[in-house]
């Protein structure tokens, strides 16, 4: 098996709140490979962004983060802010969910990854300039040249997301966590996204996190998934696994839920996501779960092996064997 | 850019013919010059008055006169005050310099100390010195410069002379009376409390401004995107933060100090102060319709100069704004 390069432990984020504190992560436990897509699905709330912008160390500061969070073997939790900003952009960098905001309005394109090359390397103004446009030609951007000295919003959507990835990926980094890259954008868009992103990891060999609500793009994408609810992983396993026999009520669930050739209606999981400053004890999926029983009222289920893939669901065995989704 | 300014430049003058019309018309409706005239020269001939309405252009017909007024304006025969029959021009220029002077270094004062105070109370939202700041901007905002100015003028000059044998700073004028030449560090003794009343005002203003502007900035993506750089943090506030921050403040700025030409009145007045405000109220006070129209002028003139370096500005600091 590849080189871990990211292990995360044990990781809990709680955000003090004017009605009480609530905790977002409460213990996520997952690893990152070299050179492998990794995908995190789960729905809005479930810390799935949370979890790695406190591996970034990007959370406000009113965040609490307690655990582990080993890149190559650095402790970023705990680290000094010196610290992390030599690993933020180097080792680790991330690409944000709307690219229409997350560049900055006044500055040149060109610029905006010429400061991410100058901060971590020794380049001269005119050297990052040039890797700049070597960085615009790998993420497709045509006339790289002359779009280096255009200002972000002179352009659209998807090619403002290349210049983010570009800017991701300048100095080279051994993780690359991609928060919903492709959720602001049209679906036509959304797949030459995913293309540079693969791209970019065959040919540089970096591992990629990508964090998503959408089952279609990680079945496309991703070696293997990780699925988050309620701000703890409920399943783990590869791709082909996960699709072809989940265990998981809720990553049965989810898949139930998504449209395919030949179904007629769509099956949604019933109630809402709980609600985090008082989630349900247990397992925090029993509110919604067709298999719930008094068991999953007790004590918080843990991710244990089962069969090929990993599942934190107590009743695991006991369950009907799912229809494949694969 | 050079042709959007020309262009603009051209467009004042049709604006400030109809503007200037349009005062010279609530002029004549609101005060009639002539009877004003007649008032502050009671034995004025006959021949006298019809030459005074010959050349402020008071004829009958508003269009006609103010066709007369506009032609004497711009060939420079301005007619003379209808009070001692001073000339126009050198009252105005002083009063002009005068204002200018208390209004740039209120301005400049209180804008720094604005952003200043704006920037340090936007860092930590809701601590300590945001509280402090923002609770003094209240009370600067709420006190108009009327109570603050003879507040300022009890403490510094009566209770000063009353403790320390004399006033720590004057309290009206430019210069002591019967002063005569320039005498700067004097200028300057007379200026602090005018301009500290006014500053107040700006600081106060520009303070939450700033703090408003750049808090908006703080919580925007791209500087989530420029800490995910790795770079150092005061760079990700001063290039990515404090940039984008002063774009809204540099407009009002500029919209703001084109309306300060027009006078500080309330301050000028309670510190006898010869600026453009206390020009207006004496001039309007005497219904001197030769002293006022100029004064019109200038203030028409300032503010369409200082809309212009607003857009000018706009567009320089901001990118995405094209002039054309």
């Amino acid at each position: 098996m590849a080189e871990k390069v990211l292990e995360i432990r044990d990781l809990h984020v709680t955000f003090d709140t004017p009605s009480g504190p609530l905790e977002a992560v409460r213990g996520i436990d997952l690893d990152v490979s070299s050179g492998e897509l990794l995908g995190v699905v789960g729905e809005s709330g479930s810390g799935k962004s949370v979890t790695f912008l406190a591996t970034m160390g990007l959370l406000p500061a009113r965040a609490r983060v307690t655990g582990s969070v080993m890149l190559s073997g650095q402790q970023l939790i705990g680290a000094s802010a010196k610290q992390l900003r030599s690993v933020r952009g180097r080792l680790l960098s991330m690409i944000f969910q709307d690219p229409l905001s997350a560049l900055n309005p006044v500055h040149r394109i060109g610029d905006q990854i010429g400061e991410m090359l100058r901060s971590h390397q020794n380049l001269s103004t005119h050297e990052a300039a040039k890797r700049a446009i070597e960085l615009l030609d790998i993420v497709g951007i045509p006339q790289p040249s002359d779009r280096a000295r255009q200002y972000p919003h002179e352009f659209s959507g998807g090619m403002r997301q290349r210049v983010v990835i570009a800017i991701a990926i300048a100095n080279n980094p051994k993780v690359l966590i991609a928060d919903e890259p492709t959720t602001a954008l049209d679906v036509t868009v959304q797949a030459q996204i995913l293309e540079v992103i693969e791209r970019v990891q065959e040919r540089f060999g970096t591992a990629v996190v990508l964090i998503t609500h959408d089952l279609g793009v990680i079945a496309r994408v991703a070696d293997r998934v990780n699925v988050m609810y309620a701000g703890r992983n409920v399943e783990q396993g590869t791709i082909d696994s996960l699709f072809d026999h989940p265990s998981h009520p809720y990553t049965r669930g989810l898949l139930a839920s998504l449209p395919r050739p030949g179904k007629q209606r769509l099956k949604p999981i019933t109630g809402f996501p709980p609600n985090m400053l008082n989630p349900p004890s247990g397992c925090a999926f029993h509110t919604r779960c067709e298999y719930a029983g008094d068991i999953c009222k007790g004590e918080l289920p843990n991710l244990v092996s089962f069969g090929d893939l990993e599942t934190a669901c107590v009743r695991a065995r006991e369950l009907p064997k799912s229809e494949s989704f694969a | 850019m050079l042709r959007y300014v020309l262009r603009r430049l051209a467009w004042s003058i049709p604006t400030l013919l109809i503007v200037t019309f349009l005062v010279y018309l609530a002029l004549r409706i609101g005060t009639d010059p002539v009877a004003s005239y007649k008032r502050v020269n009671p034995r004025a001939t006959r021949a006298k008055v019809a030459e005074y309405i010959d050349v402020n252009g008071l004829d009958p017909n508003f269009v006609q006169g103010y066709f007369k007024w506009l032609r004497n304006f711009i060939t420079g025969e301005w007619p003379r005050s209808i009070k001692g029959r001073r000339e126009v021009w050198p009252a105005l220029k002083d009063a002009m310099a005068n204002t200018l002077r208390l209004g740039t270094a209120a301005t400049v004062v209180g804008i720094f100390f604005g952003l200043i105070a704006g920037v340090f109370a936007a860092l930590r939202p809701g601590g300590k010195r945001d509280v402090f700041i923002n609770t003094s901007a209240f009370v600067g905002i709420s006190v108009p410069p009327f109570i603050s100015a003879i507040m300022f003028q009890l403490l510094f000059a009566v209770y000063w002379q009353k403790w320390f044998g004399e006033s720590l700073f004057p309290t009206s004028g430019v210069y002591p009376a019967g002063h005569t030449g320039f005498d700067l560090f004097l200028m300057l003794k007379f200026m602090v409390l005018p301009t500290l009343v006014v500053a107040i005002q700006i600081i106060a203003t520009y303070s939450r401004y700033m703090r408003s502007s750049l808090l908006d900035v703080l919580n925007s993506d791209y500087m989530r995107t420029a800490r995910s750089k790795g770079i150092s943090e005061r760079r990700v506030l001063v290039k990515h933060g404090m940039r984008n921050a002063l774009i809204p403040v540099v407009t009002i700025a500029a919209l703001d100090v084109g309306s300060i030409v027009g006078g500080l009145i309330i301050t000028e007045n309670i510190f006898s102060y010869p600026g453009m405000g206390l020009y207006f109220l004496k001039s309007f006070g005497e219904g001197d319709f030769p002293l006022l129209m100029p004064w019109m002028v200038v203030i028409v003139a300032s503010v369409l100069f200082f809309n212009l370096i607003a857009d000018i500005s706009y567009a320089w600091l901001d990118p995405r704004i094209r002039l054309e």
